[in-house]
């Protein structure tokens, strides 16, 4: 699977080769439009100096590390989000006669190399934050651990979104709430939304696992909301859960697909 | 030994609550080598049955066996064994060069470098591809394009080729040369080729056997031959063809 999944992420990115000025351009669009996600956090602390209880430093670690998971995704398999285009043109139907996993030849679909310009966007952010911040070294390991969790959450959500499409054709839109929705609501400490949202977001759809617990553990934090001690390490766990969901919601989304054709 | 065999299958569609038989009770077999063409009104059933010989469709009643496989639960292990062909949509890579979807498509059927070099060297000549190797398929012609897509069907070296409407709004040139080059791959390779088409020279000059389909059901099964003394006084394919579009209404 991976071996297919870089052969055609590599075919992609060798036909935008081809057009190195649409490329460039892209790559400034994707950091523009990032820095403005930073702009509006620099701007809130330039007239306070915290935010949710977190100081600047510590915002930009959070922003940082779900920037970079969330960037890495959309880098690699947010194009899983054309599946109602592709099932509306029938080039699903191409992509089913093909000895190959459909998942991955959608993913890759139009690969866009670009959007690595995001990515080191969100590195710059958490590095910056990292060298300022002095954490204990000890708790760093948590850090390549939350991103790797953090990609497995984005990816499952981008593939439950996409295996919804199946059912809802005609509103691709309603899927782009759940992925975009859920980054955008990484980028702050989760102290700052209601108590209710919060739970809603640990226990239901587990996005606190993608920065807010493991990164209280990494910050030293205690969480605000009182949860206990052990739920910092749970990143990877709800990671593999909500990923096996996906799983099985594809299969179903392809399943019904073949049954009902279109 | 049959390639391809279909036993009572059956597909419905629910819509709008009602259920619509795409196609029911289908039941033949189309030995290896045999090239057959599968003729049918709009809407008979006809890209239905050709969903699921390559497992696109799961039956809803009945079995259908491709290659000795159950498409719908085989499939990417039947991607191996059979080539299809959608005249109305490409299955290359839309900004890709050509030379390039080709290349692609070796590495994801994992045929040995030599082997495919040789494959690849036919058909670009047989289909006179060189010219146009190095564009994107995009900017192809249909015709251009439909050659394209017909080598890719074919680079695995398939034993069963699926062609939907291959010939659908080309010229009279590129028909010929689409015809001859069929004629040949069956001939010389033993490709077994089941064809769908509304030009009824595609027919006249390539099938041996014919099968049409009307409202789901295998309406006419036998040679070409057969098929014209099927309606005696009546002197063309076309003739024949309409009346048993219009005998079944």
């Amino acid at each position: 699977m991976v071996r297919t999944y870089l052969l055609l992420a590599w075919t992609w990115t060798r036909a935008a080769a081809a057009y190195p000025a649409s490329f460039a351009l892209l790559l400034a669009l994707g950091c523009a439009t990032a820095a403005l996600d930073l702009a509006a956090i620099l701007i809130i602390f330039a007239n306070t100096t915290s935010l949710g209880g977190f100081t600047r430093e510590e915002v930009l670690f959070l922003y940082g590390t779900a920037g970079i998971a969330f960037t890495l995704t959309d880098l690699l398999f947010s194009n899983l989000d054309r599946v109602s285009a592709h099932i509306r043109d029938g080039t699903l139907d191409t992509f089913l006669i093909r000895p190959v996993n459909a998942w991955i030849q959608i993913a890759t679909d139009r690969f866009v190399p670009a959007r690595i310009g995001r990515v080191l966007q969100a590195a710059a952010a958490l590095g910056y934050a990292l060298a300022a911040l002095d954490l204990d070294p000890r708790r760093l390991w948590m850090v390549p651990v939350m991103i790797l969790s953090g990609v497995v959450i984005f990816t499952s959500l981008w593939t439950l979104a996409a295996a919804l499409q199946f059912a809802l054709v005609d509103a691709p839109e309603v899927s782009s709430a759940f992925t975009y929705g859920s980054a955008q609501l990484a980028q702050y400490p989760f102290s700052v939304y209601g108590r209710e949202l919060v739970r809603g977001v640990t226990y239901v759809l587990p996005l606190a696992f993608i920065n807010w617990q493991p990164g209280l553990y990494a910050l030293g934090r205690d969480d605000p909301f009182g949860t206990p001690g052990f739920m910092r390490f749970l990143g990877p766990v709800a990671a593999l859960v909500l990923a096996l969901l996906a799983a099985l919601a594809w299969r179903q989304g392809l399943r019904r697909y073949r049954s009902t054709g279109s | 030994m049959t390639m391809i065999e279909l036993n009572q299958a059956g597909r419905t569609f629910k819509v709008k609550r009602r259920t619509v038989h795409a196609v029911r009770d289908l039941t033949f077999t189309v030995a290896p080598g045999e090239f057959v063409g599968y003729l049918g009104p709009n809407g008979a059933g006809k890209s239905t049955t050709i969903k699921m010989l390559c497992g696109i469709l799961t039956p809803s009643s009945g079995t259908v066996r491709v290659a000795g496989l159950d498409p719908s639960r085989r499939r990417t292990t039947l991607a191996r064994h059979i080539g299809v062909v959608f005249g109305q949509r490409t299955t290359l890579w839309w900004d890709l060069p050509l030379k390039d979807s080709f290349e692609l498509i070796r590495l994801l059927y994992k045929v040995d470098r030599k082997v495919f070099a040789e494959r690849l060297a036919e058909l670009t000549a047989t289909l006179d591809l060189g010219p146009f190797m190095s564009t994107p398929v995009r900017q192809l012609s249909l015709g251009q394009r439909m050659r394209g897509d017909l080598a890719a069907a074919l680079l695995h070296a398939p034993e069963v080729l699926v062609l939907d409407e291959p010939t659908i709004g080309l010229d009279v040139v590129s028909k010929a040369g689409i015809r001859e080059f069929l004629a040949r791959i069956n001939a010389e390779r033993g490709t077994t080729v089941l064809l769908t088409t509304h030009d009824l020279g595609d027919i006249e000059r390539l099938c041996r056997r014919v099968m049409l389909i009307d409202h789901g059901r295998l309406a006419f099964d036998g040679t070409l031959d057969d098929l014209m003394a099927s309606a005696p006084g009546l002197s063309s394919i076309e003739e024949v063809v309409t009346h048993l579009y219009t005998a079944g209404r």
